[in-house]
């Protein structure tokens, strides 16, 4: 019993971060159906620059508490990955707003490609430890244990997706993005200036990606150039899994991929007698899309976005 | 746009030899002023390759080899190696196979097509076994420093040489000493997969269970990984005595971070692999009490050890980091047989490699009939305050030294605890 509460705890934690990302590819999609690939790079980018500013901070030993110091590696890795966004949206997305959607596609591959390497000339190739600011305390929960981080991390997605949920219906710019992503030419119609929430839409979604990133890279302790790949790539299938355009869906389908790995890398083994073992851990995630998206083609909750095109 | 950095790295190194050439001569040069009048001795160039991975998790480990190389050049540069009457201009060739499996046949065809006179490398078991059958093929000599997977030199070539213990003689060595000192009842198994990890980790689960040792988990990772804990977690739930890791440092660091975040109490052990100095920085206080095997001496140990170190910081502006003694010795093996052979041609080398009788900086280095270092020493290390300390040695061609250096060492470790 305590394993299976361990291994919920472990993916409702990842579970969040991927949720956090999810959004991002959700936000963008539901309002100029692109996929931004280049979205998991926000998460590297926002990753290393909060390690820098942390490490930069640490090593100078003003003896500032850690928390301070997480605070303020994210209040600039927010700033860079939004900033990037906003030049993203603007060089390589705009100028293709019209064009087949196949070129902002291939376009959204290519930015990624290049923030890769553009980090890897910065950065460099090494993996970077995360620097041990945060002494990490351990709880005991019903014989599974949780550390403050976890807490943490649940604790501030959870946060961060309720804002986000406040500000597309509670708000005026949150209203204008609902009726951008219904149709943005009769939204125009209406005087909404689309480029206006388009931007929005990038720069909130890199925002969140920041905050994943640091959270992330402070929960494994590394960070790389190259991570941003298979978490953006993970957090895509959530985005697809819970219905892709859909923001509750996104959240849904996070968490719930998050699950899925713990269970899937914990239990497998067990299950088919040895001979799938947690090597399969990275399947499980494309395999259970595959199952849902026979079933559901459009994603767990994503039933509205289907028919528009 | 790696090649042409590497380029630019072995120009320089060039220079700089040369510069320290000069500035040996022009040290000497008020007493025998005989020796430089003569004109120099023609000039024959040999160009020897070294293949690790120099991008990528594991670059820190592939640069030391490198670095290693560069600096055993520059020693025989120096020492002006005179065969048929030409003196010998080593040149080094680096390149990098990302340790990709895929990758090192593809890098091994360009160093054959290079036409270099050997090879050191490359730093992986799962690039060197693809990549020797090429260098068996083009018939030139391949020594690596760190592959430790037995199908290596199981294959037959006549080319494949290696200066290290291979995984059968340090799985066995390890499953036993999780077995008998470390009185282990269960453990569970976690490897990454690669023929390395996976390899080391079937010799240690065989070995320890012949020594009665219960299995209770054997779980899988990638060598890309950075989340643990859903394997921790099922391990964590069977309780074993020990945890035994076949893989690399990297991912070694936040597991061990992650076994710390759940409360496991295991004791952790691992091969080679994680005996490194970047575990310290990837896995921060969590590294403790961490045990980990190198088939070899420690560097302390060695004979020159120390002036190695002294040697390789000068030059690098920081420690060795894992095989750079291991490196630099395997290239040094192929100088002592070129003198030997009288020639410096793959092919009159192959001839001379297996008689070689060498006194390395890791100690005596003779090879078996199959290319196996013979009587390879293994060591277990300890993490001790950010530091690996040595606790014992087993085998070796000098058993005698090791072992009454293992006691205080091992004497040592406890006080250490004692102090934290």
């Amino acid at each position: 019993m305590d394993t299976l509460l361990q291994q919920i705890i472990n993916g409702l934690t990842l579970g969040s971060v991927y949720a956090l990302v999810a959004l991002g590819y959700t936000m963008v999609y539901g309002i100029i159906g692109l996929i931004n690939f280049a979205h998991g790079e926000l998460v590297m980018v926002g990753a290393l620059t909060a390690l820098s500013v942390i490490k930069g901070l640490a090593v100078a030993g003003l003896g500032l508490p850690p928390v301070v110091l997480m605070m303020a590696g994210l209040l600039v890795a927010m700033p860079v990955c939004m900033l990037l966004a906003l030049i993203m949206e603007r060089v390589a997305y705009r100028p293709l707003r019209g064009a087949p959607r196949l070129a902002p596609l291939i376009t959204a591959i290519g930015v990624s490609i290049v923030l890769q390497n553009i980090a890897m000339m910065i950065w460099g190739r090494s993996y970077f430890s995360f620097p041990a600011v945060m002494s990490v305390t351990t709880y005991e929960f019903l014989g599974a244990t949780i550390t403050d981080l976890q807490i943490l991390i649940v604790g501030m997605a959870a946060a961060l997706m309720g804002g986000l949920l406040w500000i597309v219906h509670r708000t005026r710019l949150g209203l204008a993005m609902r009726a951008t992503s219904q149709n943005l030419q009769v939204a125009g119609l209406m005087g909404i200036n689309a480029d206006r929430i388009i931007v929005a839409a990038f720069v909130i979604g890199a925002a969140l990606a920041a905050v994943a990133g640091l959270m992330v890279s402070a929960y494994y302790g590394i960070a790389h150039y190259y991570m941003g790949f298979m978490l953006g790539l993970k957090a895509f299938t959530a985005a697809v899994l819970g219905g892709i355009g859909n923001l509750a869906g996104a959240m849904l389908g996070g968490l719930l991929l998050g699950l899925i790995e713990a269970l899937g890398a914990g239990y497998i083994g067990d299950l088919t007698g040895g001979v799938f073992g947690s090597n399969y851990q990275d399947v499980f995630a494309f395999f259970v899309l595959i199952g849902v998206l026979i079933v559901r083609p459009s994603g767990l909750l994503g039933d509205k976005s289907v028919d528009r095109s | 746009m790696p090649s042409s950095q590497i380029r630019i790295n072995s120009l320089a190194a060039l220079i700089a030899a040369a510069l320290l050439g000069l500035a040996g001569c022009s040290k000497e040069e008020p007493k025998p002023a005989a020796p430089a009048a003569p004109p120099p001795a023609p000039t024959v160039s040999v160009k020897i390759g070294i293949v690790a991975p120099l991008t990528g998790p594991q670059s820190h480990i592939g640069k030391d080899l490198e670095n290693a190389v560069r600096l055993a050049a520059d020693d025989a540069n120096a020492a002006k190696i005179m065969i048929g009457g030409n003196q010998l201009k080593f040149e080094v060739m680096a390149e990098d196979d990302q340790a990709d499996p895929k990758m090192a046949p593809v890098v091994a065809q360009k160093i054959v097509d290079a036409k270099v006179s050997a090879v050191v490398g490359h730093f992986n078991s799962g690039t060197t076994i693809p990549a020797s059958k090429l260098y068996s093929d083009a018939g030139i000599a391949q020594i690596s420093p760190s592959a430790t997977n037995p199908k290596y030199t199981d294959q037959g070539f006549k080319t494949a040489y290696r200066v290290v213990a291979n995984d059968n003689q340090q799985g066995k060595v390890v499953g036993e000493y999780i077995a008998k000192d470390l009185n282990a009842k269960t453990m569970a198994i976690i490897d990454d997969r690669t023929a390395y990890g996976q390899g080391v980790a079937d010799v240690v689960e065989k070995s320890a269970k012949d020594a009665g040792v219960k299995i209770v988990a054997r779980e899988f990772t990638t060598d890309k990984s950075t989340d643990f804990k859903a394997i921790l977690t099922k391990i964590r739930s069977r309780k074993p005595d020990v945890i035994f890791f076949g893989g690399i440092d990297t991912q070694a660091g936040p597991m061990l971070q992650q076994m710390k975040g759940l409360g496991i109490k295991a004791q952790f052990v691992g091969a080679d692999g994680i005996q490194s100095s970047e575990l310290f920085k990837l896995g921060g206080d969590a590294v403790e009490g961490t045990l980990a095997s190198f088939p070899g001496l420690p560097i302390e140990k060695m004979g020159q050890g120390k002036s190695f170190n002294d040697k390789y910081k000068a030059r690098f502006k920081q420690d060795v980091v894992l095989y750079a003694p291991q490196g630099y010795d395997a290239f040094n093996v192929f100088v002592d047989a070129m003198k030997r052979a009288g020639s410096t041609e793959s092919a009159k080398l192959l001839e001379k490699l297996p008689s070689t009788d060498y006194k390395g900086i890791t100690g005596p280095i003779k090879f078996d009939d199959k290319g196996d270092i013979k009587d390879g020493p293994i060591t277990m290390f300890k993490a001790v305050g950010g530091k690996w300390e040595a606790v014992a040695t087993i085998g070796g061609a000098a058993p005698a030294a090791p072992a009454a250096s293992a006691a205080p060492a091992a004497a040592e470790a406890p006080k250490a605890d004692a102090k934290k």
